[in-house]
């Protein structure tokens, strides 16, 4: 049974191993002049014996596969499930060959758990495979950006792509026990794949740890800071905080108590300001209009910052690999479950 | 003498519909079943139901003294040649016969070998490009090299001209009187089973309407030809099976083991088909639903 399921799956394994491979040609050409770029840039810092002044130019070299890659490695795992997962029970049912295979000496258990194994176990090792390759290629960018937490970055690196792709393959396989067609199995793969992503990025991960909160000084005379122009308690808006390699959830003006500033007291702070609107920004042109609003508001900031602090919740960096487990684990639990599911169900409908 | 299918209220239901419903049948050891009815009559629920294929809704059934599809053991000593033989296409008859080897353990190479070659069947010849008859040999011979002691046949030649038809039951004959193996043959053409069967079951309406040896199927049924006779005039031990009247004459057709005494009937023997026809006909009539259009 190991062979067969080897035998037919010949083709298809090829064709997704050569695309992996393509793209790590086209990766390994490119990632050369990254290098290059980002070494001259470190070497000429060290001699200026400072960087902070010019962006690293690895931000904006090779544009075109720096968009493209998130994009590549997001979609990879979809295409396992279309091509490798859909197709593994639909076609068998679809042509009705399913009435040569299931009837050898073989159990229907016995076929199921070793298709699933074989082509499973060689989705994931693609999908990990694209993932890496990735993954290495936007390092020297990443150590820029240093953002890899982020919401929709955290998806194409690390470990957690080896469980998409294990789950898209399980959806795939189900959908097509289910729907015993391989093109509505393709497409219900895709739509639940793209579902259950969105579901684990904003309702599932954000609650693998509580968030760490961080009380930081309101900046004074400094850009980011804003105000709506009707004093209500959402009307101030403390600058956005980044923390390095972090995954920031929110930042929030409080006052000594732990509360947002009610309207009634930003009114109070700054009469003058709320009075006046509309607003001019704060990096405004330096006309003695201008000078005023600019002066209005940094006393206004100044005085707000005496009683009000941002109160920051994040994820540190240093939990980036758990998390990436934990997203890993909850793809694979919900893929074993799907193939209980369609052994359940093929059970049921063929016995 | 065990019997190698045995159901007890043996039901298929999807949704709604039955599509077989309270089947109670025991087939003894080393017949050759024909199983006949109509297109949608409910052979293939059946048949798949004795391969494991499916699971019964109601009832129970037991194939060779086990129950259909659960173990390798079972599925091992039974050969299933499905409707429209499924191969794939893009496998050689190689192919094909090494899947054979990688899924049954006791699967005879030679035999499959030997008969492909007598078959004169080209090895590398792609499963596609293979003509229905050729198709239906190759997947016959997977089934037999699995050295089965029962081979199903799930309209094996419906598809096929009346050479390869002719062809492809030489070789069912064959498998049973080399190996003795039971078989189980469907179809909705009397002609074909007649060639090969010993033993009849008719499926009607997803319903079993008769099942038996085919030589006592036909020592017990006449046909009565007469004037018009009213249905509750016949005797206890005659069964009807059919009737068709027109203003003066009644044709009925009775199953009974005792000799027709009334003097009024002209009684003819029935062949085959006839009977099949009768109960097809008669199911139709009895269950006062339009009458079936007989397909041949």
């Amino acid at each position: 049974m190991i062979r067969l399921a080897l035998r037919e799956f010949r083709t298809e394994g090829i064709v997704g191993l050569a695309l992996a491979i393509a793209l790590g040609v086209l990766l390994l050409v490119t990632r050369i002049h990254i290098v290059n770029v980002n070494d001259a840039f470190q070497t000429a810092c060290r001699r200026a014996h400072s960087c902070s002044s010019t962006p690293n130019p690895v931000l904006t070299v090779d544009n075109p596969l720096q968009h493209a890659l998130p994009l590549i490695a997001m979609v990879a795992p979809a295409l396992i499930g279309i091509f490798y997962g859909a197709p593994l029970i639909a076609r068998e049912v679809e042509s009705g060959l399913f009435r040569l295979s299931w009837t050898q000496s073989v159990t229907l258990r016995r076929w199921l758990a070793v298709k699933l194994g074989i082509v499973g176990l060689a989705a994931m090792m693609i999908g990990g495979l694209v993932a890496w390759m990735v993954d290495w290629w936007m390092s020297p960018i990443d150590a820029v950006n240093m953002n890899r937490f982020g919401l929709s970055s955290f998806g194409y690196h690390g470990v957690a792509p080896i469980g998409y792709a294990a789950f898209a393959f399980a959806l795939g396989a189900t959908a097509g026990a289910l729907l015993r067609r391989t093109v509505p199995a393709m497409g219900a793969t895709l739509a639940g794949f793209v579902g259950m992503r969105l579901a684990v990025t904003y309702w599932i991960r954000p609650n693998f740890a509580l968030p760490v909160y961080e009380s930081v000084p309101l900046p004074i005379n400094e850009g980011g800071v804003s105000f709506s122009p009707v004093a209500t308690t959402e009307a101030f808006n403390p600058p956005g905080v980044t923390v390095p390699n972090g995954w920031v959830y929110s930042t929030e003006a409080v006052n000594k108590a732990g509360h947002a500033p009610t309207g009634h007291y930003l009114l109070n702070a700054c009469p003058a300001f709320f009075n006046q609107a509309p607003q001019p920004p704060p990096t405004g042109p330096k006309t003695a209009a201008g000078n005023t609003g600019v002066t209005l508001f940094n006393n206004c900031v100044d005085k707000l910052s005496r009683t009000i602090h941002t109160l920051v919740a994040y994820q540190p960096g240093s939990r980036f690999w758990p998390f990436q487990w934990a997203e890993m684990g909850v793809f694979l639990v919900a893929a074993i479950a799907l193939c209980g599911l369609t052994y359940w169900w093929l059970r049921r409908q063929y016995g | 003498m065990t019997a190698f299918i045995e159901a007890n209220g043996l039901g298929k239901r999807y949704g709604r519909k039955w599509a077989l419903s309270d089947c109670t049948l025991s087939i003894p050891d080393g017949k050759v079943v024909g199983l006949v009815g109509p297109n949608g009559a409910g052979k293939t629920t059946l048949l798949h139901l004795s391969v494991g294929l499916l699971q019964p809704s109601a009832g129970s059934i037991s194939v060779l003294g086990g129950k259909p599809g659960t173990t390798s053991t079972q599925l091992a000593r039974v050969g299933f040649v499905a409707q429209d033989t499924p191969t794939r296409a893009g496998f050689s008859i190689t192919d094909h016969l090494r899947f054979g080897r990688w899924m049954n353990p006791n699967f005879d190479v030679q035999l499959a070998a030997e008969r492909i070659e007598s078959l004169g069947l080209d090895l590398h010849q792609k499963a596609g490009k293979l003509s229905g008859g050729q198709r239906a040999q190759l997947a016959l011979t997977l089934a037999i090299a699995k050295r089965p002691e029962l081979l199903v046949l799930d309209e094996p030649v419906a598809s096929l001209d009346p050479l390869a038809r002719r062809e492809f039951l030489q070789g069912v004959i064959a498998v049973v009187a080399d190996s003795g193996t039971s078989v189980i043959l469907s179809s909705h053409l009397v002609a074909d089973l007649e060639r090969v069967c010993d033993y009849l079951v008719v499926v009607v309406d997803s319903r079993v309407q008769v099942a038996g040896e085919i030589e006592e199927l036909l020592a017990s049924h006449h046909r009565l030809t007469g004037p018009r006779h009213d249905r509750a005039a016949l005797p206890r031990d005659q069964e009807l099976i059919d009737e068709s009247h027109t203003d003066r004459q009644s044709t009925i057709v009775v199953r009974t083991d005792e000799p027709i005494l009334d003097p009024a009937w002209t009684v003819e023997q029935l062949d085959l088909e006839d009977l099949v026809l009768a109960y097809m006909t008669g199911a139709a009539t009895q269950d006062r639903r339009p009458k079936l259009g007989v397909r041949s």
